[in-house]
């Protein structure tokens, strides 16, 4: 098979619904239970007062 | 010995400049070699001249925020300069013996025209991106900058790029490549600029104190990584002398617009875009002091903004030799994209739930709204022009210019403003900017100045479509082309001059920040250490 007609095999039917799957998989994955908490701490990030130490959140 | 290295790499640089200058084929390569021997051989001098001075000690305890205050006022600075050449054109478009017959060719529509367009979005758009990124991502992420003087060489060479592609512009140096005009070598040092950032910007995620990247972060880092790509992919080209600034595109004929407007569309949709969510995840939650509305709503809005984005560049080739099931496919997409775009205007604007009040008494927050509301004004707009009848009524009119103006105006401009406001005291240590009746003033004449700009390009956009498609009872077309130009011709000076009031509310934002910068007593307060 000529790589472009292999190309386009791939990118209309795997890669597709690869892609697809990644998609609705990460925005499952922000909706598991407890994510919430998570969330809420996350979007405390900006505000956390820049002149004291960070508190939880812990190492990386 | 480290400096020994850089004096002979400097010196190397300036002497292949000179010869290179010698030799260049055309009068933008030799002026390109004579600047970048100027840039070089003052690099020398400055490291010739502390050699023997003690390695300086850096304070590595803090935020490394000197560039970022070298970035603050370039952006200004830039969309000054780039407000003013916009702000010309629109004057020479109305009035065409401005374009000045003892200064052809430089000073004429087509040459200057570029110059505006790379002025406002990359000079204006691109400093404004680099510093805030840098500003936040040592915020959101507890740590400093990492690689030193790394984002020293990623600003100076940034600024450098913009030079280049600004003088080669007037010169005649152009790839014909809308937004991605600066030839070959100028595209060559951009991705080493570039390349330089992103290792910046994932460096300092990497040594980060939080244990989550906050998703201004993402929106970044995806602005980042997806330039560098349609920036290496859209310029491909074929120098025709290495001593020349004329190149050959690899690709031809259809593929080649392709790939030009899959550039094109996605350097709207991640640098003015993507980027600039970056900024307003930040700078309006700090400004109200809340966090976002949903923090799910803003991963939702990343994913789907960069899984839908990638695809709506071929609205731009409707009715072309482009096959329809690629436009159908961009016009799809751009549809679809309707709904993260007013997702993500939705999360900004909820933010403010419970701080409505601070519409009234904070002016930077009236802002920060104003962009948020032409952020979904223009992308309900610009999917609605993608489907392919109105493409047929708008396109190749001033209505696309209308829409690319309430975009960048509104949105990128008025967030910028924003940015600009908040971090020039902070950056400075001041309490707060010089006079908010200023930031007050600023706000009324970008608004004002936009919405001239956006109904006169309405009008007439729609006026010249409709002249152009009018045929009469035996089928021939009813006006001339030049009937639709002096039909234009009210509408274009009144979007001259709401350019004029836009202008004006930048060089008072400069006046400001200059006022800030220079007076009143500093403060300690906002000036930020990292977390230990």
């Amino acid at each position: 098979m000529e790589t472009y007609t292999f190309l386009r095999y791939v990118a209309d039917s795997w890669f597709l619904l690869a892609m697809t799957l990644f998609f609705l998989g990460v925005i499952a994955w922000a909706f598991r239970p407890g994510s919430r908490k998570t969330h809420d701490d996350i979007s405390q990030i900006p505000l956390r007062e820049e002149l004291e130490t960070i508190k939880k959140g812990g190492k990386k | 010995m480290f400096n020994t290295f850089k004096l002979i790499i400097f010196g190397v640089i300036a002497l292949c400049a000179a010869i290179a200058a010698n030799y260049g084929r055309d009068i933008a390569y030799q002026v390109h070699a004579i600047i970048i021997m100027l840039a070089a051989a003052g690099m020398f001098i400055m490291v010739l001249r502390g050699f023997d001075d003690t390695p300086r000690v850096d304070d590595r305890t803090g935020y490394m925020d000197g560039v970022i205050r070298y970035g603050v006022i370039a952006t200004a600075f830039w969309g000054v300069v780039g407000f003013l050449v916009g702000t010309y054109i629109a004057f020479q478009l109305a009035f065409p013996v401005l374009n000045l017959d003892f200064a052809q060719p430089f000073t004429n529509f087509g040459r200057l025209r570029p110059l505006h367009t790379s002025a406002v979005i990359f000079a204006f758009g691109g400093n404004a991106l680099i510093m805030s990124s840098f500003y936040i991502v040592q915020r959101t992420c507890g740590t400093r900058l990492w690689g030193g003087n790394l984002a020293w060489f990623v600003f100076w060479g940034y600024n450098l790029f913009i030079v280049l592609a600004a003088t080669g512009y007037v010169l005649g140096a152009t790839q014909s490549k809308e937004y991605a005009e600066p030839e070959w070598y100028t595209d060559i040092w951009l991705t080493i600029v570039w390349v330089s950032f992103l290792l910046v910007f994932m460096g300092t995620l990497f040594t980060r104190k939080e244990k989550h990247i906050y998703v201004a972060n993402w929106f970044l880092l995806a602005f980042i990584i997806t330039v560098a790509m349609l920036h290496l992919v859209n310029n491909i080209s074929i120098p025709v002398s290495i001593f020349g600034s004329k190149s050959v595109q690899l690709f031809s004929g259809v593929q080649d617009a392709m790939v030009q407007w899959w550039y094109g569309h996605n350097a709207v949709g991640f640098f003015l875009t993507a980027g600039f969510l970056g900024m307003m995840y930040y700078f309006v939650p700090k400004q109200a002091g809340r966090p976002v509305f949903s923090y799910k709503l803003s991963i939702i809005h990343f994913w789907a903004l960069i899984f839908l984005y990638i695809w709506a560049g071929p609205h731009h080739l409707h009715y072309t030799a482009l096959p329809d099931w690629a436009g159908t496919l961009g016009m799809v997409f751009s549809i679809i994209l309707w709904m993260p775009s007013w997702g993500g205007m939705i999360n900004g604007l909820m933010t403010l739930q419970g701080a409505w009040d601070k519409l009234r008494t904070d002016p930077i927050i009236r802002m920060m709204v104003a962009s948020l509301a032409f952020y979904g004004m223009s992308t309900f707009e610009g999917p609605m022009m993608s489907i392919r009848a109105v493409n047929s009524l708008s396109h190749y009119t001033d209505w696309t210019i209308g829409h690319v103006h309430s975009g960048a105006l509104g949105w990128n401009g008025m967030i910028t403003f924003a940015a600009l406001y908040f971090l020039t005291p902070r950056l400075w240590g001041r309490e707060k900017m010089h006079s908010m009746a200023a930031i007050n003033w600023h706000f009324w004449l970008a608004t004002i100045g936009i919405v001239l700009y956006a109904s006169s390009m309405w009008v007439s956009g729609i006026m010249e479509g409709l002249m152009w498609r009018e045929v009469d009872s035996q089928g021939f077309l009813v006006n001339s082309f030049a009937d639709t130009v002096s039909a234009k011709y009210p509408m274009y000076v009144v979007r001259g001059l709401g350019g004029v009031m836009y202008l004006a509310g930048g060089m008072l934002m400069c006046w400001n920040m200059w006022m800030t910068i220079r007076g009143g007593a500093r403060v300690k307060a906002p000036v930020g250490v990292p977390a230990e």
